[in-house]
C-alpha cells in the first residue's frame, strides 16, 4: 500500500493522510495507491502539512506498516522515550520499529 | 559575562519580532515551505522526524544560573519537559510547535540568548573551551576572543550567504580541549615574545570528507585578528564552491587549491583588508575582557577533608580537574547516566545545575561539546556538598573521559538526516561497560556515535568512532578505531565490514580486550592503537 504522511505545519506532529484529511494516527491511514502522488501535491499546495511525502508500506493485521525504519520511527515516536510515544502505556511498542 | 549592551539587546528584540512576523506568514500560508525554510533556519527552527526542533546558541558555551533556569522553564512550558545538550555547545529542544517559536525566542531575549547562527550557511556559534577562564594550562581567556568574533560574525552581511555552514573554535592551551582542528577555522591563542595572537588553522571537519585544519598562519597578533580572519572567509566566499553541497566546505577548496595557495590569496586579500580598519581598538577588548575578569575567589578555597565516602572519591578523582585558583576545581557534571541519552537534562535536572551554579561556582555553566555540563569554579570545601546534590538529582556519575562519556548524536531516533539510531547503541555500550572499575581499568577512552555520514557525533575523532549507515533499510554500523579530536588530533580509521547493533557492542568488547591485553604500562587505548597499529583489533573483531 501507498500512503501520504508529512508534518502538520502548526505543530510540527507527524501526520498521516486518512482519505479524507490528516491524522496523527498511522491506523487512520489509507492506502492512497496511484493517486498518492496528486494527493502530496494537492496537499502541499494547501499549507496546511510540511513537504507530504509518498512512502511504501505493507497492509497488517495491526495496520499499516511503513517500509523504512525511519517511517516507523515517525509513526510512533522515539524509540528510546516510550513515554513520548504514541502508545506510551506499551512498553513493547518499540519493537514494532524494529 | 558578557552583558549585552543596547545594541545587541535591540538586534535580538527586532529579530525575534521579525521572526514572529515570517511566523504568522507561514501559519496563514501566505508563505510557502520553499519560502519559509531559509528564514526558520536563520532562527535555528528545522523540521526533524516528529515535530519541529530548535536549537538555541550558547555562545562558547557560557551561561550564567539566571539562563540556564530560562533553558529548564523552555523545556517545561514549550517542549517535553528535557532539553539535549549538543556537540556545539548549544541546547536543542525536540518538540516545538511553530506557533510557540517566536513567544520561546522572545521569552530566550529577556536573558539575553537566541537562536541566531545555529543554523545556516553562516558563521555558526563560536566555540570554545570549556574550562576558559578556570583551567591552569591557559594563556589568556579565549573567551573574550570568542566575543568578538560573536559580534563580529553576527549578521555579517558579506557571510550571511558562505557556500556552506562555517565553524569557529577559539582555544587558548596546549591541551585542546575544544576539537579546534576539526572546525573550519580553528585558533589557538598564544603569546610570542610578549606579544598576544593566534595560530590559525583553517580547513578542518568532519562530515563525509574529514580533514585536520592545516596551520595557515604561525601567528597573526590579537590586534590583527579580525582583519585576517575576514580575509580567510572573503578568500572562501570568493572561490569556495557553490555548485555542490558536498563539495562547498572550506576544507575542500584549501584541499584541492593546496594550503599554500590558499594562504597566499589570504596574506593578499589581508594586505587589503588591514586597510579597511576594521579590527576593533584595544579599548573594545578591554572592555569585553573586563567583562570576563576572573571572580572573586576565595582567599582560602579550603580541601577536601573527607574522601571515606567510596563514591565521592571516585567523583573527585574522575570528574573534578585541577584550577588555576589555588582552593578551587573544576567540575564537570556527566549527563551521560548508564542507559541514559547522551546529551539529555530534564528540566529538573537543569535547575539543580542553575542552582548549583550560582551558589557554588560563581554563576557560571559551561556547555561542553562532549555533552556535559560545567561548573567551572568551585572552592574545595564545597565539592562534597555539590557532589550530594548531584547525587540526588541523579547526575553525580562519575564518568567523565571513560568508554560511558559517549558523545552521540539525536540519530534516526529524532534526526531527520540520520541513517541509524545512535541513542540505543550509546545505550547498551554503556550497560555493558557499566562496571565503573572496569571502566577506569580502560581508563581515558573517548567514545563516539554518529547516526550517518554527516558526523555530527564526531565519530572521526573518537578513539573508537562508530558511524550509522543504512544497507539495504536495515540499520548498520562501521567501527572505526584511533581518532582523537585532542592536541594529539588524529582522524579513526575503519576497520573492515560493519556490524549490526549488537554485533558492534560485541565488536567492541573485542577491542578492550585486545587493548587490555597488548597495553604498556600508562598507555592509553589510543597510545596502544598508534604503537600496534589496526591488524591486532582487526583480528579480534573478525577472527
Amino acid at each position: 500500500m501507498r500512503l501520504v504522511t508529512g508534518n502538520d505545519l502548526a505543530t510540527g506532529d507527524v501526520v498521516w493522510w486518512t482519505g479524507r484529511d490528516w491524522s496523527r494516527h498511522i491506523a487512520d491511514a489509507s492506502d492512497a495507491g496511484e493517486r498518492a502522488e496528486a494527493i502530496a501535491r494537492e496537499e502541499e499546495a494547501s499549507r496546511r502539512v510540511n513537504v507530504p511525502y509518498v512512502i511504501e508500506a505493507s497492509e497488517t493485521p495491526d495496520g499499516p506498516r511503513p517500509a523504512h525504519i525511519k517511517d516507523r520511527i515517525r509513526a510512533l515516536g522515539p524509540t528510546v522515550r516510550p513515554d513520548l510515544t504514541l502508545k506510551p502505556a506499551d512498553a513493547l511498542a518499540g519493537d514494532w520499529v524494529i | 559575562m558578557y552583558k549585552y549592551d543596547e545594541y545587541d539587546q535591540s538586534i535580538v528584540d527586532a529579530r525575534v519580532e521579525e521572526f514572529r512576523d515570517q511566523c504568522q506568514r507561514r501559519l496563514s500560508g501566505e508563505l510557502s515551505e520553499d519560502q519559509f525554510k531559509p528564514l526558520r533556519l536563520m532562527n535555528g527552527l528545522y523540521l526533524q522526524l516528529h515535530a519541529y526542533m530548535l536549537r538555541v546558541a550558547v555562545p562558547y558555551g557560557t551561561l550564567n544560573a539566571r539562563q540556564m533556569r530560562m533553558l529548564a522553564h523552555v523545556a517545561r512550558k514549550y517542549d517535553r519537559g528535557y532539553g539535549h545538550f549538543t556537540t556545539r555547545q548549544n541546547i536543542q529542544y525536540n518538540w516545538i510547535k511553530l506557533e510557540d517559536a517566536a513567544d520561546i525566542l522572545a521569552e530566550l531575549a529577556t536573558v539575553e540568548m537566541h537562536a541566531i547562527q545555529t543554523s545556516g550557511n553562516c558563521i555558526r556559534n563560536i566555540s570554545s573551551d570549556q574550562f576558559a577562564g578556570a583551567a591552569a594550562d591557559e594563556v589568556t581567556d579565549p573567551r573574550p576572543f570568542a566575543e568578538l568574533l560573536r559580534q563580529w560574525s553576527t549578521f555579517h552581511p558579506e557571510f550571511t550567504y558562505l557556500p556552506r555552514k562555517f565553524k569557529i573554535a577559539v582555544i587558548a592551551a596546549e591541551e585542546d580541549r575544544a576539537v579546534m582542528r576539526l572546525h573550519d577555522i580553528g585558533l589557538q591563542l598564544l603569546e610570542r615574545d610578549g606579544v598576544l595572537g593566534a595560530k590559525v588553522f583553517v580547513g578542518g571537519g568532519m562530515g563525509r570528507t574529514p580533514m585536520i585544519a592545516p596551520e595557515i598562519k604561525d601567528f597573526i597578533p590579537a590586534d590583527q585578528l579580525m582583519s585576517y580572519l575576514e580575509a580567510c572567509l572573503r578568500v572562501y566566499n570568493r572561490y569556495g564552491r557553490r555548485d555542490n553541497i558536498y563539495k562547498a566546505r572550506i576544507k575542500i577548496l584549501i584541499h584541492e587549491l593546496g594550503a599554500d595557495k590558499y594562504r597566499a590569496e589570504v596574506e593578499e586579500e589581508f594586505a587589503q583588508v588591514r586597510q579597511l580598519g576594521i579590527d576593533p581598538p584595544a579599548a573594545e577588548l578591554a572592555r569585553i575582557s573586563a567583562m570576563f575578569a576572573a571572580p572573586a575567589f576565595a582567599a582560602d578555597g579550603g580541601s577536601v577533608a573527607d574522601r571515606s565516602d567510596p563514591d565521592f572519591a571516585v567523583w573527585l578523582d574522575q570528574n573534578v580537574r585541577a584550577h588555576k585558583q589555588s582552593g578551587h576545581a573544576i567540575v564537570t557534571i556527566s549527563l551521560k547516566p548508564i542507559g541514559g541519552i547522551p546529551g539529555d537534562a530534564s528540566a529538573e535536572q537543569i535547575d539543580v545545575m542553575a542552582d548549583l551554579a550560582e551558589r557554588y561556582s560563581f554563576d557560571e555553566l559551561r556547555v561542553t561539546h562532549a555533552q556535559n555540563i560545567v561548573l567551572p569554579h568551585v572552592r574545595i570545601a564545597d565539592l562534597k556538598a555539590v557532589w550530594e546534590a548531584l547525587a540526588e538529582a541523579g547526575l553525580a556519575d562519575a564518568n567523565l573521559d571513560l568508554i560511558s562519556d559517549i558523545i552521540a548524536c539525536p540519530g534516526l531516533d529524532y534526526c531527520a538526516l540520520a541513517n541509524a539510531r545512535s541513542i540505543p547503541l550509546a545505550q547498551k555500550i554503556g550497560q555493558r561497560f557499566a562496571d565503573l572499575d572496569r571502566q577506569r581499568d580502560l581508563g581515558e577512552l573517548k567514545l563516539k556515535i554518529s547516526g550517518c555520514i554527516n558526523a555530527c557525533g564526531h565519530h572521526h575523532a573518537g578513539h573508537i568512532g562508530i558511524l550509522g549507515v543504512d544497507r539495504k533499510g536495515t540499520e548498520n554500523y562501521q567501527l572505526l578505531l584511533g581518532g582523537s579530536g585532542a592536541e594529539d588530533v588524529s582522524l579513526g580509521k575503519i576497520t573492515g565490514p560493519g556490524f549490526d547493533e549488537d554485533g558492534v557492542v560485541d565488536a567492541i568488547e573485542r577491542v578492550t580486550d585486545t587493548y587490555v591485553r597488548i597495553r604498556e604500562t600508562g598507555e592509553r587505548f589510543v597510545d596502544t592503537y598508534r604503537r600496534v597499529g589496526m591488524q591486532p583489533f582487526k583480528e579480534a573483531i573478525y577472527g
